[in-house]
């Protein structure tokens, strides 16, 4: 496995996602949805606590992040450039880990630059500094989860528009696997529930890290890079 | 390392139904330039993307290096510069920071990154644009860091599809002569639906029509061999020696080419482009006192294929001045 072609293929990545408009436009939109409801959740409740912002900014990934990695493989594959990438001597693991890299340096740029109204409740405010710092955990853990399968639905479609709807769709489902297990009850019940992102994410806002958690995140992380490492590969002997 | 760069066996694809190849064969030697010419659709480019492992062959085998495209892809991979044909590039990057990338993809050792894109972007003459981004160079310009991407981790084996479409006369020349350069050092496979293209550049042309190997010569016999003849069928009731020898001793006629029936005498004959021995050909049998059964023109495949072919520069000069018979 080259680090170097895997780097190169992520700094590609970044370059590109700052040379494009959407990618500031995202990270305004961003911004501006999650300032305005760290704003009125503290102007509302008049109280120094983050847990519902923060459950809140998870959500808002769910938006977010499918913007993120829409185009990372889609506009490869309708441009024509995959060709080159698939034509030069390396793996589509380092591929898929260049650019899964990329865009996880692009959500922590933006979940830090969010960091601004916690530091400024700090500043006034004594709050509890261990659930804030694992509220960002588990928005990071989250974020990567959702790029993951994201840049697995952007192998499937040269189509960006297509990539957005399906990963945004894909992940809503999973993220109300917990609603919709009551429908089933039983057996398929509990392994719905068992997969709901919003059963592992609820607690890391209270300050508990658990580590079912942390590797239920990370298995949906290589479960994604494998099925997108999958796709591109198949090219090869299809 | 007296095995041939390339050697293709039995090589086929298709796409869903349309069969793109069939069974191709053909080797290229150790810093050979060899051409693929052939009209749109011959399927110069499947052939040229199984060779860089780019599609996978229906059936056959393809070996560059020792290599087979199929289970030593990435060893394939190393060794191949590849130009895409109409090559998207990535229109957001600089060329410099371009040829970087792709120099640092196909393993060329960091510390001569550098040194290596400097040496294709003067071989390219591509200096002066090394800070343009690539979306806002011209055709010409884009065909050259195209060019400048397959020289840039100096590869022993160049596939270079349609390698001046989009170019200038000037340009044209320029890349040609390039190409030439790397003669003896490089393989190279280029491949054109331009007739003089193949013919200045290349030491032996493969003409591919509907997905086979239909001719296979150096350039300079290529387009009398493609011009050279027409041809008729006729079948005949007689004895098929004396038939044969009959239809030989008609003047004008260059080949009579027997083609197995039962019962009757089938042949097919060449002749002088531009000549009809028709009535001349059913004179001789009707002489000869046997039944003719069938006489038509057949419009042979290398005639038909040359008339596909570009046969004028893309600057108006024409390649075989005198016999423009594109569209004829
Ligand atoms: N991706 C594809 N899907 C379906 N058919 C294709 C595809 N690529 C090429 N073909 C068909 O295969 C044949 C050969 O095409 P191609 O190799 O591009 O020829 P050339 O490069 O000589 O113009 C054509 O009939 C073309 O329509
Ligand atoms: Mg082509």
């Amino acid at each position: 496995m080259g680090i170097r072609a895997i780097l190169a293929i992520t700094a590609k990545e970044l370059n590109s996602y700052f040379a494009s408009f959407i990618a500031y436009a995202v990270v305004a939109g961003f911004l501006f949805v999650t300032g305005a409801f760290f704003s009125l959740s503290v102007l509302l409740s008049r109280q120094v606590n983050l847990r519902f912002t923060l459950t809140d900014v998870a959500i808002i990934l769910l938006f977010v992040s499918p913007a993120i990695t829409m185009r990372l493989l889609s506009e490869e594959q309708a441009s024509g450039t995959l060709e080159l990438l698939v034509t030069s001597p390396i793996r589509e693991a380092e591929i898929v880990l260049g650019k899964f890299l990329a865009a996880l340096v692009f959500l922590v740029i933006m979940l830090a630059a969010t960091a601004y109204y916690p530091l400024l409740l700090i500043s006034y405010s004594q709050p509890d500094p261990g659930p804030i710092a694992a509220a960002y955990l588990g928005l990071f853990l989250q974020g990567a989860a959702f790029i993951s399968l994201g840049l697995f639905i952007s192998a499937l479609t040269r189509n960006q528009v297509v990539a957005y709807i399906f990963t945004f769709g894909l992940l809503l489902i999973i993220w109300l696997f917990e609603a919709i297990s009551g429908i089933f009850g039983g057996q398929v019940g509990s392994i719905l529930s068992s997969l709901a992102f919003y059963n592992h994410f609820v607690d890391f806002p209270k300050g508990v890290v658990d580590t079912k958690d942390v590797v239920f995140y990370i298995s949906v992380v290589v479960f994604g890079l494998v099925l997108a490492e999958r796709v591109l590969e198949s090219r090869r002997w299809r | 390392m007296t095995q041939p760069a390339i050697q293709v066996k039995n090589l086929s694809k298709s796409y869903g139904l349309t069969l793109a190849l069939r069974d191709v064969s053909f080797e290229v030697r150790r810093g050979e330039i060899v051409g693929f010419l052939g009209p749109n659709g011959a399927g110069k480019t499947t052939t040229m993307r199984i060779l860089v492992g780019y599609l996978p062959p229906t059936s056959g085998t393809a070996i560059v290096d020792g290599y087979d495209v199929l289970k030593d892809s990435l060893e394939v991979r190393r060794r191949i510069g590849y130009l895409p044909e109409n090559i998207s590039l990535y229109n957001d990057m600089t060329v410099e920071a371009f040829l970087e990338f792709m120099a640092t993809i196909r393993g060329v050792a960091r510390k001569r990154v550098r040194e290596r894109v400097r040496a294709v972007m003067a071989q390219t003459r591509l200096d002066h644009m090394a800070r343009v981004l690539i979306g806002k160079l011209s055709r010409g310009y884009r065909q050259r860091v195209g060019l400048a991407q397959a020289l840039v981790h100096d590869p022993p084996i160049l596939i270079l599809d349609e390698p001046t479409v989009g170019l200038d006369p000037r340009q044209i020349i320029e890349t040609r002569q390039l190409i030439k350069s790397l003669a003896g050092d490089h393989t190279v496979i280029l491949s054109s639906h331009i007739l003089p293209e193949v013919s200045m550049t290349c030491q032996r042309v493969l003409v591919i029509h509907q997905g086979q190997i239909v001719a296979e010569d150096a350039p300079e016999n290529l387009a009398a061999r493609l011009r050279g003849s027409e041809r008729i069928r006729v079948e005949v009731r007689g004895p098929a020696d004396q038939v044969r020898r009959a239809l030989e001793a008609i003047p004008g006629v260059l080949a009579v080419i027997p083609e197995a029936r039962d019962g009757v005498a089938s042949f097919a004959i060449d002749c002088a482009v531009g000549t009809d021995l028709r009535e001349q050909v059913a004179e001789a049998v009707v002489r000869g006192g046997w039944g003719l059964r069938e006489l038509r023109p057949v419009g042979m495949s290398l005639e038909e294929i040359f008339l596909k072919l570009t046969t004028e520069e893309p600057d108006g000069n024409t390649g075989n001045p005198g016999d423009n018979r594109e569209g004829a």
